[in-house]
């Protein structure tokens, strides 16, 4: 498989809990992906896999066609969760350091961008607001030229303004410079109007990975009667969530073909609906004890 | 130049949420053949949204033929979509506004005007249409 990240049967334990389970996926070059989940769902175990911080106990993960961690790789940028910097040093001070520390570092670019967003350079970075310390540290990244941009949880401690400019910062990075990007989040809204690929993390394992247009048009609401008349509906692949009502059935299903079944009311979904749909509890099939086609 | 801007609420997709904002600059004569549109970088910066999401929408509308991209320079606009001249919405207008009064003194609530228009409009068009 191609890809910017690749894992196959990509597993991390660490004492007696498990944080990636079996993970088999590729993410497409030049993608910008959300990746979603909730706490503890495996997102950051998945990052630091990726950045060669952590170690698979089983299974592999490509880079850009290499080990994670390589120092040969194309270049991988990291901002970690909460943006660490080092609190007394400016963000003058954090560039110098970038542009010794790394082979390829583009200082002045950086330096542009920094005073572009209004950021003071002479300021020890703990005197810098949280959305200021964001922007610093994407700076720091977007400054490598990274092929791959993996960002842990990046607007979770920003207010909205700040939500707004760090995605507007980083957009005006993917637009002028071509590069995968993984942004995690436990929140898709924030991250909706600026990815084009949505991975879903529950439990350690991928529920769904793929293009957003894609999803939305495979993905259908389904509402019918609380006996099916018939044990299959044509067109579904898989029932992803389920809701019984006393009058009716609401399912959330991915499709592979038309529904034609006139017995289902069939209606579009949000891409938060279908995340919704893979974070439930997988209870859908079973709960209905329906034959699906195909499956 | 034009601003744009993308409601994350709206049920309409983003790329056409664009494309809208610039055929009705179009029709108001804010943007006019031969104006550059911003590029895909700026629209990207400035609304926050995915890159892709401005190409396809500068895509939809070269499609339609309002615009043009002209390599290595930009994307311009090439048709005009205004209609008729502001002094003539202008006296449109005061018209609409005497009939309004009117249909307001007879007790009409703006639901009922806008039906009334609505359907005059119906009718019109179909019986051109069929014409």
């Amino acid at each position: 498989m191609n890809g910017a990240l690749v894992a196959d049967g990509l597993t991390k334990r660490y004492r007696k809990t498990v944080a990636l389970d079996r993970c088999s996926f590729a993410i497409p070059e030049r993608s910008i992906v959300a990746l979603v989940g909730p706490n503890g769902a495996g997102k950051s175990t998945l990052l630091h896999c990726a950045t060669g911080l952590v170690r698979p106990t089983e299974g592999t993960l490509t880079v850009l066609g290499g080990q994670p961690g390589d120092p040969t790789l194309p270049r991988v940028g990291f901002v970690a969760q909460d943006a660490p910097l080092y609190r007394d040093f400016t963000a003058d001070e954090l560039l110098k350091m970038g542009g010794k520390l790394n082979r390829e570092f583009d200082l002045p670019f950086a330096r542009a961008r920094l005073v572009d967003v209004g950021i003071p350079l002479d300021r020890p970075t703990d005197r810098l607001s949280g959305g200021q310390r964001a922007q610093v540290a994407l700076c720091l990244a977007l400054a490598k030229r990274p092929r791959l941009l993996l960002l842990d949880e990046p607007l979770a401690s920003l207010d909205p303004l700040a939500r707004r400019e760090f995605l507007s910062a980083l957009m005006d990075g993917v637009a002028e410079e071509h590069m995968t990007v993984v942004l995690s989040s436990h929140l898709l809204t924030d991250l909706e109007r600026v990815c084009d690929h949505l991975m879903v993390l529950r439990s350690g394992q991928v529920q769904t990975l793929g293009a957003t247009d894609e999803l939305l048009a495979k993905h259908k609401r389904l509402i019918g009667p609380p006996q099916p008349r018939r044990p299959k509906i044509t067109g579904v692949e898989q029932i992803v969530s389920a809701a019984r009502a006393e009058r009716q059935i609401e399912l959330l299903v991915r499709t592979n073909g038309d529904i034609l079944d006139p017995a289902w009311d069939q209606y579009d979904v949000s891409l938060e609906d279908v995340v919704l749909a893979y974070l439930e509890p997988r209870a859908g099939e079973a709960l209905l004890d329906l034959e699906v086609a195909g499956a | 130049m034009i601003g744009f801007h993308v409601s994350s609420a709206s049920a309409v997709p983003a790329y056409m949420q664009l494309v809208e904002q610039v055929r009705r600059a179009l029709r108001l004569g804010r943007l006019e053949p031969g104006d550059r549109l911003p590029t895909v970088r700026e629209v990207a910066a400035e609304v926050a949204v995915n890159p892709n999401t401005v190409l396809k929408a500068y895509r939809e509308l070269e499609h339609e033929g309002l615009v043009e991209g002209r390599p290595g320079q930009g994307t311009y606009v090439v048709r005009s979509l205004s209609g008729p001249s502001p002094q003539t919405l202008d006296r449109l207008r005061a018209s609409l506004e005497s009939w309004v009064d009117k249909a307001r003194a007879d007790g009409l609530e703006p639901e009922h005007i806008r039906a009334v228009v609505d359907s005059t409009l119906g009718s019109l068009f179909d019986v051109e249409e069929s014409a």
